[in-house]
């Protein structure tokens, strides 16, 4: 038995050389083959090294969901930005602006106002401004069953109540779920006591998703609403038009001043480029030619 | 039932259109699994071996660890690699948040207890007889290891195989540690998920028909080595 000890831990040591061995064979030959892309690209331009540095953008589920980032900002930005290199970390709102206050985020783009102002106030951000705004929506069942279409906002959330119809909540702490509790703050009603008040605490496609299959009421931005409806066969808009349901984006820096580690000279350009005329005048067609509608309207001057 | 089948549709669509993204994101989910399994493997076969041949102090405690991280739920995996891993964190320099090594360390962390485990509980029923027997024959040491390696065979693919399903199908954690970047951290569980959020059933249909086509390759694979009789 002493021998098989002896000779299995001599074989685990070797298994463990190679293991190491093999890792560092990995490092050299997979790093490379992951920039060489870019590097030769562009080294062929500037005939020197550039060194990529990445930047992490922390946002909000719904510029990913429509699709924005992906297919709009980011290709751009790296295009203008050939050193930049975005990491998108698609959150709620909730988890952004706390990834701002630890400095694990470079810049944020997010639509909660109120609570923005409050990191801003407290040095974690900075160089905070105006990109965009689209408007907030509730959409319920086709047959309307607590009859608010067409209603103000606070009477039709009081109707929701009174009612006791399903309302599903992102409950999530998302700008979407911070600005449903605003309204009904405003409204002087506490939505938990309603019993068919559903905290979802899920993304918004999922919340619209349990409205559907509950017949239920949310609260939703109109841009993943434009973008899932073909699914949502239930559900039609209720309340539109509302100047409270209005859904304010702003993109801010990751103050450099209180966390050390953060890409300030990339999240500054960043900032730049989310308000110039063409960037802006870029967010104000997109989406034009799927929804027959912008999904997004731009408001940096 | 008309979605199942325009999600079918939409996947032959996808496969056969050679989709740059979708190849991209199959080929690093591949990557992933297969850097993460290989690496369970080499170190959880050998402490496996170990665990269930040899007797000594605290083996046991060693034993109720792993089988309990056999249970471990990946989004605490997940969770525990990114404290590890946050700017403010102790490995914050590295900046391996949100690349496709910390999908990788996250995968380690689930799947090694899978295969440490169930190789030390097939070794543990090896024969004590036999290990004389392989002595007494006058088998090296290196023969011993081939022998014993070979005798456990389908033990030490079921426990890999095991394994691999559970990096495969990992999705908490790697939406935690990698992000779902496009182009860099996005695999195929974690854009299935996404897509589902986007409202696009058949694209996240066609991406769960891919990844099961891999996992079916790739398990009936290593099934067909595991059955495969031993050329006398």
């Amino acid at each position: 038995m002493k021998k098989v000890n002896q000779f299995l831990l001599a074989s685990l040591f070797a298994m463990l050389l190679v293991l190491l061995g093999a890792c560092g064979n990995n490092d050299e030959a997979a790093e490379p083959a992951e920039n060489s892309d870019n590097q030769t690209e562009e080294a062929a331009e500037t005939n020197e090294k550039v060194d990529t540095k990445d930047l992490i953008l922390a946002t909000t589920t719904s510029t990913q969901d429509t699709g924005l980032l992906d297919e709009l900002i980011i290709p751009l930005f790296e295009e203008q930005n050939p050193g930049l290199n975005v990491k998108t970390i698609a959150v709620g709102t909730g988890q952004a602006l706390e990834m701002g206050t630890k400095g694990e985020a470079d810049v944020l783009l997010v639509h909660a106002p109120a609570s923005e102002e409050e990191i801003v106030a407290s040095g974690d951000a900075t160089n905070r401004q105006l990109v965009m705004h689209n408007d907030f929506i509730i959409v319920g069942p086709k047959d309307d069953p607590a009859g608010v279409k067409g209603l103000p906002i606070s009477d039709a959330f009081a109707k929701v109540m009174s009612e006791t119809a399903v309302f599903v909540s992102r409950g999530d702490d998302s700008g979407t779920h911070k600005k449903e509790l605003q309204v009904w703050e405003k409204a002087g009603l506490t939505p938990t006591d309603n019993v068919s008040y559903l905290q979802s605490g899920q993304g918004m496609g999922a919340a619209l998703q349990i409205a559907n299959e509950k017949n239920g009421y949310t609260l939703t931005d109109r841009g993943t609403w434009l973008a899932q409806e073909k699914n949502l066969t239930n559900l039609q808009i209720v309340v539109e038009g509302d100047e409270d349901l209005k859904n304010i984006y702003h993109v801010m820096q990751v103050n450099p001043e209180k966390h050390d580690k953060v890409n300030s000279e990339g999240a500054e350009k960043f900032v730049e480029f989310m308000i110039n005329e063409e960037t802006q005048k870029a967010i104000g067609e997109f989406g034009k030619d799927k929804y027959g509608q912008p999904l997004f309207f731009p408001d940096a001057k | 039932m008309d979605l199942i089948i325009e999600g079918l549709l939409k996947a032959f669509e996808l496969i056969t259109s050679g989709d740059k993204g979708i190849f991209e994101i199959t080929f690093l989910t591949l990557r992933v699994s297969f850097t993460a399994i290989l690496i369970s493997t080499m170190i959880g076969v050998p402490i496996g071996m170990i665990l269930g041949l040899a007797r000594f102090k605290g083996r046991k405690i060693i034993l109720a660890f792993i089988n309990i991280g056999m249970g471990l739920p990946p989004v605490i995996a997940g969770l525990t690699i990114t404290m590890l891993l946050w700017r403010s964190g102790p490995f914050g320099d590295y900046a391996l948040l949100y690349t496709p090594t910390a999908i990788i360390m996250a995968q380690i962390l689930v799947s090694l207890p899978i295969v440490t485990g169930l190789t030390s509980s097939s070794f543990q029923q090896i024969n004590e007889k036999m290990l004389l027997q392989i002595k007494a024959l006058g088998a090296t040491k290196l023969q011993t290891l081939f022998i014993l390696l070979k005798e456990m065979k389908i033990a030490l693919l079921a426990a890999i195989m095991a394994g691999f399903g559970r990096v495969i199908a990992e999705v908490g954690a790697a939406m935690m540690v990698g992000g779902n970047i496009l182009g860099e951290t996005r695999i195929l569980t974690t854009s299935i998920m996404m897509e589902v959020s986007k409202g696009n059933f058949d694209v996240a249909i066609a991406l769960s028909f891919i990844l099961m086509t891999l996992a079916f390759i790739i398990t009936f694979s290593l099934t067909a080595l595991q059955q495969r009789r031993r050329v006398k």
